[in-house]
Formats: C-alpha cells, sequence, structure tokens
C-alpha cells in the first residue's frame, strides 16, 4: 500500500469511527452520547497536574466518554521548547502521563504524542520531560520536525487561512487531544487552546505574515477539533513568554482547565494571566466565527477546589 | 613481530578507526557525547597542530603523537589514521580487482620539486596569514567536508525511506530528518575532491598522498629519520618484484633493493607478498645508503599540475557562482519587504573569538557544521572572503542557535572555535541585533506578529505597545547575544525586519535583569 493511499484510507476511516468527535462541534459531541448533565468547562485548583485532572475527568462523566475502545488518540502537549518542566514552558509531563494512562484504561488501541517543536526536536521532547514521562506510561512518541511528515489540507471557512500543512497523525488518529500550556505570549499576548495548535502545523511562518490572530482563529474551523482540551495551570508564565527568561517568570498556580469548546477555555484561561479575552484578538474572532463560545455566563462551569 | 600479523593488525585498526571517524560524522541525530568527538578526532595532524598554535593544551597534543610515530615507526599516520588514505587504500584495493596483480604497480620516481614546492608554499601562505591551502588540502578537512557536505545527505535520504516503512508500523524509532538546503556547488566540490583522488588511488595508489598532501610530504621528511622502516635484505632477495608491484606507494626500487622511506606509508603489504622473507619492518640494514634521485617522469608531473590547476579553477568557479540567499520552499507573505538589512560582517560561531581568530585557524573541516544540532552553521562562500571559502558561517535565513548548547565549541579539532561553558555562551555576543521597522509585519500589514520576540531566549527583542491593539518589537543589544532566532523567525521576505549583524570581535552580553513578580499564587478563579 502506497503512503498515500494508507493516509487516506486512515483519513476516511477516522472520519468514519470518529465522526461524532471529528466532524461534529463540540454540541454534537454530547449529543453522541454524553448526557447534558456534564458541564461545558471544568475548573480545577489545589492539586498535582494529575490528581487535578483526575477530579476533572469525573466531573466530565471519565475518559470514557471521550476515547471508545479500539480507537487511536493523539494527545498534542506544548513540548515546543528546550526547557525543563519547572520553567512552565511546555506542557506539564505528570500531567501528559496521567492522560495517556486515562486513555489506555478507556481502550485507546494507540496513544500518540507529538509537537512541531520550535527548538530543537529532540531536546524539546527530552527536556520537557514529555518524552519519558509518556513513554512510561505506554504513549508512542511521534517526531514533528520533517516537512514530510506534513500533509496539505484546506480549512474550510478559513478567512485568512485556505490551506495549511497538517501533521499526518491528525488523519490517523480517531481522538484529537488537545494538551496547552498556559503562559504569556510576545506574539499573541497568551497562548492557550487555539494558539497551541499552531504545533499541529507546518507553516505557521506563513501565519505570522498573514494576519496572525485571524490565522489561529480560521484553524479552529478546520475538520478535526480537539475532542478536549486540558489546559495546564500548574506553573504559569506570566511573561517573557512563550520560552521565559528564568523561574522567576513562573507562578505555581496549582490549577487546570478542562473544555472541550477551546474558545471558552482561553476565555477562562485568559483571565488567569489577568487579561479580558476580548484583548486577545484570536478569542473574539474565534467566537464570531463560530469555533467556541467566549462568553462565561454562557456556559456552565463547573469549579473544584482541592 | 611475525610478519603476516603487520598487515594484519593495520587492516584491523584502520578499519575500525576508520568506521569511527564515518560514525562521528553521520551523526545526524546528535547522540554521540560531545567529549567522544575530542577523542576521535584528537590525532589529526593538521587540526591538531593548529589547535596547539591556538592553545598549546593536552588536548591539543595528537600532533606531536604523530610526529612522534612517525619518528619511531615511519609514516603510520598515514595509512592508520589519516581518513583520507584509508579512503585511498579501500580505493586502492578495489582498483586492484580490475587489475592484473603482478603489474599494479612499479617504482616511480617522486615528483620531489613538486611536493616540496606544494608544502613550501601552503607553509609559506600559512605564515602570512592565511590558512586557506591548508583547508583546501589538509586531507582530513577533505574528508571532513565529504562526509558532511556529500555523504551525510546520502545517509539521511536512506534514513528518511526507513522511516517511512518504519511508520507504517506504528514505529518511530526511526525518524525523518530534514536535509539541510545548501548550494549545488558545496554539494559538488567535495565529490570531485573525493572522486578526483579516489581515481588517482584506484589507478595509481598512493600518489596524491606522495606528491600533493602537504601533510604527507611533512611527514615524509620525518620518516626519513625514522627508526622503524621497511628494508631488503640483500642476502635473501631474489629480484622477483613482487614487493613494487604491490607497493601503492611506488617506493620500492627492488632493482637496487632500496625503499624510499619518505613516500612509505607503512602499509606492509609488501611484507606479505615476498616469497623470500627478504623484507622485513625494524631497524634498517642498509641505514647509511645514500638516497638517489633519478630522472623525473614529466608527463607524470604535467598531469599532477594539470589538477592542482583544475582545482584551483574549480574554486575560481564557486566564487563566481555565488548565490543570493533567498530560502527556497518556505510560504512567502503577500506583500515583500523593502529594506536591505545592512551586514557588515558574518557571523561566526560562538567560541571563534573574532572573525580574525576564526579565520586564521578553521581549516574548514566542517565537523562543527556536522555535529550542529540546529543546522545553522553551513560553509561560507564570500562572506570572509575568497580565501575564507568554506569555513562556516551562521546563517540565521536558515536556522539559530541553540541557546543551551555548545557543541560546536566543544568538538572543533583545530581551535578556531575555543571551548565554552554553557554559562560563558550565554552571555558571548556573537552579533547583534537589528530591527528595521519599515519591513515588519506590524507596521506594513497592521497585523500582529512577535515571531522575533517569541523566539528571543534572553528577551533582548520584546514588545511594546503599537497602534490600537498591536505591539510591535524593540530590542535592546546589550542582552542580545547574537544566536539569530529573531532573524531566524521573521517572516518578512526577501529582507528580513530583524537581522544580526555580526560581532568582528565576540563581546560580553550582559545578564538579562530579573524581577520579581507580584502575583505569588492562585487565590480564587478570577471567572
Amino acid at each position: 500500500m502506497k503512503r498515500r493511499d494508507f493516509l487516506r484510507k486512515s483519513v476516511s476511516a477516522g472520519l468514519v469511527a470518529g465522526a461524532a468527535y471529528s466532524v461534529g462541534g463540540y454540541d454534537k459531541l454530547w449529543a453522541a452520547g454524553v448526557p447534558q448533565a456534564f458541564p461545558d468547562l471544568v475548573a480545577i485548583k489545589g492539586g498535582e497536574p494529575d490528581s487535578m485532572f483526575d477530579k476533572g475527568m469525573s466531573a466530565l462523566g471519565g475518559m470514557t466518554n471521550f476515547v471508545k475502545r479500539g480507537q487511536i488518540v493523539v494527545i498534542k502537549p506544548n513540548m515546543a521548547w528546550d526547557r525543563t518542566p519547572e520553567m512552565g514552558a511546555n506542557t506539564n509531563p505528570v500531567l501528559v502521563k496521567r492522560i495517556v494512562e486515562h486513555c489506555l484504561k478507556a481502550g485507546a488501541k494507540r496513544v500518540y504524542v507529538f509537537d512541531n517543536s520550535t527548538h530543537n526536536r529532540v531536546k524539546a521532547y527530552k527536556n520537557s520531560g514529555i518524552e519519558k514521562a509518556a513513554k512510561s506510561a505506554g504513549a508512542t512518541l511521534v517526531p514533528g520536525d520533517a516537512e514530510s511528515y506534513y500533509q496539505e489540507v484546506s480549512v474550510p471557512g478559513g478567512i485568512s487561512l485556505k490551506t495549511t500543512k497538517v501533521h499526518e497523525l491528525l488523519f490517523e488518529s480517531d481522538v484529537f487531544i488537545n494538551v496547552p500550556v498556559l503562559k504569556h505570549h510576545s506574539s499573541t499576548k497568551m497562548t492557550c487552546s487555539l494558539k497551541n495548535l499552531m504545533g499541529a502545523v507546518w507553516d505557521r511562518k506563513w501565519w505570522h505574515s498573514n494576519d496572525l490572530h485571524q490565522c489561529i482563529a480560521d484553524f479552529g474551523l478546520f475538520e478535526k477539533k480537539p475532542a478536549l482540551n486540558i489546559v495546564d495551570c500548574y506553573n504559569v508564565m506570566m511573561r517573557n513568554g512563550p520560552q521565559g527568561v528564568s523561574v522567576a517568570d513562573v507562578v505555581n498556580m496549582k490549577a487546570q482547565i478542562i473544555s472541550t469548546d477551546m474558545v471558552a477555555a482561553d476565555s477562562a484561561a485568559s483571565r488567569m494571566l489577568g487579561m479580558e479575552p476580548a484583548q486577545i484578538d484570536h478569542i473574539p474572532i474565534a467566537d464570531q466565527m463560530g469555533v467556541g463560545v467566549m462568553d462565561l455566563t454562557k456556559i456552565e462551569i463547573k469549579r473544584i477546589s482541592m | 613481530m611475525p610478519v603476516p600479523f603487520l598487515k594484519k593488525f593495520r587492516l584491523l585498526f584502520a578499519s575500525l578507526f576508520f568506521l569511527l571517524l564515518i560514525i562521528s560524522f553521520l551523526d545526524f541525530r546528535y547522540v554521540i557525547p560531545e567529549t567522544w568527538f575530542t577523542v576521535i578526532h584528537y590525532i589529526q595532524f593538521a587540526p591538531s597542530f593548529l589547535k596547539f598554535m591556538e592553545t598549546p593544551a593536552l588536548v591539543a597534543t595528537g600532533f606531536i603523537v604523530v610526529i612522534a610515530l612517525t619518528v619511531f615507526t615511519g609514516r603510520s599516520y598515514c595509512s592508520f589514521l589519516c581518513p583520507l588514505g584509508i579512503y585511498q587504500d579501500i580505493m586502492s584495493r578495489i582498483g586492484g580487482k580490475y587489475k592484473r596483480k603482478f603489474s599494479r604497480f612499479s617504482f616511480s620516481t617522486p615528483y620531489t620539486i613538486l611536493r616540496y614546492s606544494i608544502l613550501a608554499v601552503t607553509l609559506i601562505v600559512m605564515l602570512s596569514g592565511s590558512i586557506f591551502l591548508v583547508s583546501l588540502l589538509d586531507p582530513y578537512s577533505i574528508f571532513g567536508r565529504f562526509m558532511t557536505y556529500f555523504f551525510e545527505p546520502v545517509i539521511i535520504v536512506v534514513n528518511n525511506l526507513l522511516a517511512k516503512i518504519f511508520a507504517l508500523f506504528h514505529n518511530y524509532a526511526v525518524f525523518r530528518v530534514d536535509i539541510i538546503k545548501i548550494p549545488l556547488v558545496i554539494y559538488i566540490l567535495p565529490v570531485i575532491f573525493l572522486s578526483l583522488i579516489g581515481y588517482l588511488s584506484f589507478t595509481r595508489g598512493r600518489l596524491y598522498c606522495n606528491t600533493v598532501c602537504p601533510v604527507g610530504t611533512l611527514l615524509g621528511l620525518l620518516s626519513k629519520v625514522s627508526i622503524f622502516r621497511i628494508s631488503i635484505n640483500h642476502a635473501s632477495c631474489t629480484h622477483c618484484g613482487r614487493c613494487a608491484a604491490n607497493c601503492k606507494a611506488s617506493c620500492i626500487d627492488f632493482i637496487k633493493e632500496d625503499v624510499d622511506v619518505s613516500r612509505c606509508v607503512t602499509c606492509f603489504n609488501c611484507l606479505e607478498v615476498c616469497p623470500d622473507n627478504a623484507i622485513s619492518y625494524g631497524l634498517p640494514h642498509n641505514i647509511f645508503k645514500p638516497v638517489t634521485i633519478d630522472e623525473i617522469d614529466n608527463g607524470k608531473r604535467r598531469f599532477i599540475a594539470g589538477s592542482v590547476v583544475a582545482i584551483a579553477s574549480a574554486t575560481g568557479l564557486i566564487k563566481a557562482q555565488n548565490q543570493s540567499p533567498a530560502v527556497k520552499g518556505a510560504p512567502v507573505p503577500t506583500r515583500e519587504s523593502t529594506v536591505k538589512e545592512n551586514r557588515t560582517y558574518a557571523v561566526c560561531p560562538p567560541g571563534g573569538v573574532s572573525l580574525g581568530h576564526f579565520n586564521d585557524y578553521c581549516t574548514a573541516c566542517s565537523l562543527c557544521v556536522n555535529v550542529c544540532p540546529e543546522n545553522v552553521i553551513v560553509p561560507s562562500f564570500r562572506e570572509y572572503g575568497l580565501s575564507g571559502i568554506m569555513q562556516p558561517r551562521m546563517d540565521y535565513h536558515k536556522s539559530f542557535c541553540n541557546y543551551e548548547c555548545t557543541r560546536c565549541t566543544d568538538v572543533c579539532p583545530t581551535g578556531a572555535l575555543l571551548p565554552l561553558t554553557l554559562e560563558a555562551k550565554k552571555l558571548t555576543q556573537i552579533g547583534k541585533v537589528h530591527f528595521i521597522k519599515d519591513n515588519c509585519i506590524v507596521q506594513t500589514e497592521k497585523t500582529e506578529c512577535g515571531a522575533c520576540s517569541e523566539h528571543c531566549p534572553t528577551k533582548a527583542v520584546y514588545m511594546v505597545p503599537f497602534e490600537g491593539n498591536l505591539v510591535i518589537p524593540e530590542t535592546n543589544d546589550k542582552i542580545c547575544i547574537g544566536c539569530g532566532a529573531c532573524e531566524y523567525a521573521c517572516p518578512t521576505v526577501p529582507f528580513k525586519a530583524i537581522f544580526v549583524d555580526g560581532n568582528s570581535v565576540h563581546q560580553d552580553a550582559e545578564k538579562p535583569k530579573i524581577e520579581e513578580l507580584n502575583v505569588k499564587e492562585l487565590k480564587e478563579f478570577p471567572f
């Protein structure tokens, strides 16, 4: 079988098998089997990354609501930087490990973890601590630093971003889980769920020169949407983002936000950095384009203190 | 020592050492620790000599070992340790399969004037301050360039094919690697060199070593006084000529029962083929016998001279074909930038001290290009002037220098790059940032960008409020270390809105100031 055919088949198989997750929006996802009783957004504070995730997932009915037996899961943390976990530049490895464990426990056939690192991929995977943590839980680390891993796709409804090159894993997987780390960001003021997806594409330099905020919002319309957005707010970089100059840039917030809605998650996260969601241009744009809901009064939030 | 042992020992040792060198040049996954390179590449003559001239330290004593080895054993370096020498032996061996064994080689007179002229000119040019000819002719550097610019990319192509197959089975132990895009001539030049030398050894054995190579000539001079050497026992020699026919250095005159030790590379092939056990390796029987120089073969000499001219004109060709630095394949912004970057100096890698220092010691062996995990180090064309051709420089259009890395400074075998601790490297300013506002996306398109500041490890590039909700870069060159992350990240073409101009003398950068944050913890959810 040719690589291309293989991919094509994987894509169609993925679309059929995981139709609820891949083509529907967050609202259709609920309709696909999750009872309405679950909140739209869960915010947890006061625990460790893994224990907060456990609490948060039980509030959402457990991972089995998102990952079915035999499915292939791809996790996209932020592991873009050659930085250690206490710098808060990458997603906390303890959290990634626990997510992998939840997925496998829910019956996932395979769990992939990848990022298109900004720094040297091998060093970033290693020094973020994620490679070791995710592998020990049984995940497969996939490289994202060669152009040949990326496939050109169209972004239906995109205003600035019509096409982009997306990592092939997104097509090979049934469930896509987005695990950003909340940080200050020099370009976009904040990086969270929507911005984290820039690590799933290759040609982000083009994004930067063609209305960055619009491109970030546009990519929210791409067919393969995250089934879950798990925002790591354990060590939060308050300034000098996205890579940080020293640990003095980091506040140990010990929090986490989980939502099926990228825009809602980012809206809540922006407040944690002391900003208003509307200040981060791609949040209101994504809201208007129907990617998700920015107004937190319109969604049901469950707050958990540990 | 028993006779067969010597040649077998050489074959085994040279094969293993050659393999080790090759592996060290093919480490595209960057798994070999820096210190191993220091050990593996310790004993290369020209680089080690230069390193010693720069800093007389233990790590730079490889050439002294080679000299001692030569004085004791003859030109063992050429057969056991020189990668280009071992390569020639391999080519010569392959050549032997296609030629009748007994007429393969025969004694020829040395190109005495030519080889000493090349050595003299190389030394004179070096003493007058240009390392150009050393770079061009040093066998280790020739080999290094071939491995880096040609062989490694070939291996990466194979690796990438394997990676595709592995990926089909959900295995990512073999992963794809992007091949560095360098101008065609950089691929071709080392291939021309190696093919030429390969062809010479295929047909003529060690002709290059004994005629062109300045290291070979220099060690040849030293080996004239070597203690151990190949000699022929007149009593038992039957003049069968097998030794001469198998001497790839063409240095055995079996009629006169004489061995030209200045060209003998102590390969021990003659020992093995001699049916009369007349050849021995040890203290010479005829140490005081005067060496006679016969007539010189002008045809051969013209051929070699022609090769040198060809090489020289090839280098001239490169200069003429110097290409524009535009990056191919990257998506372009809608509007082109208009203000040209005003560069005064090229950026040489950290540890280079100054452009003068770097240019004086670098033989363009390209080991740093090879070990750089970011592929930011590239061979230069005219950035350092013609004499600095192929000496590496930092290309921030291709990549940027990793803040947490000192690999190039750790492995440099010539002392062109001096070792830096990570702390020192993080404060070594190899260039300074310059912002061109009129090229910047934020100014021209009135949309957010900030890629430069995002990539800056010290926040020497930071964002300040601009029009409306926008922020625009501002720079502080005191804390800039010239890593080029901003320049690399800047999406404007053809000219960057932010670039690093090289420091002709590397400077000390200030440490970024660190202030305490007001917020310490999260009390309540702010939503």
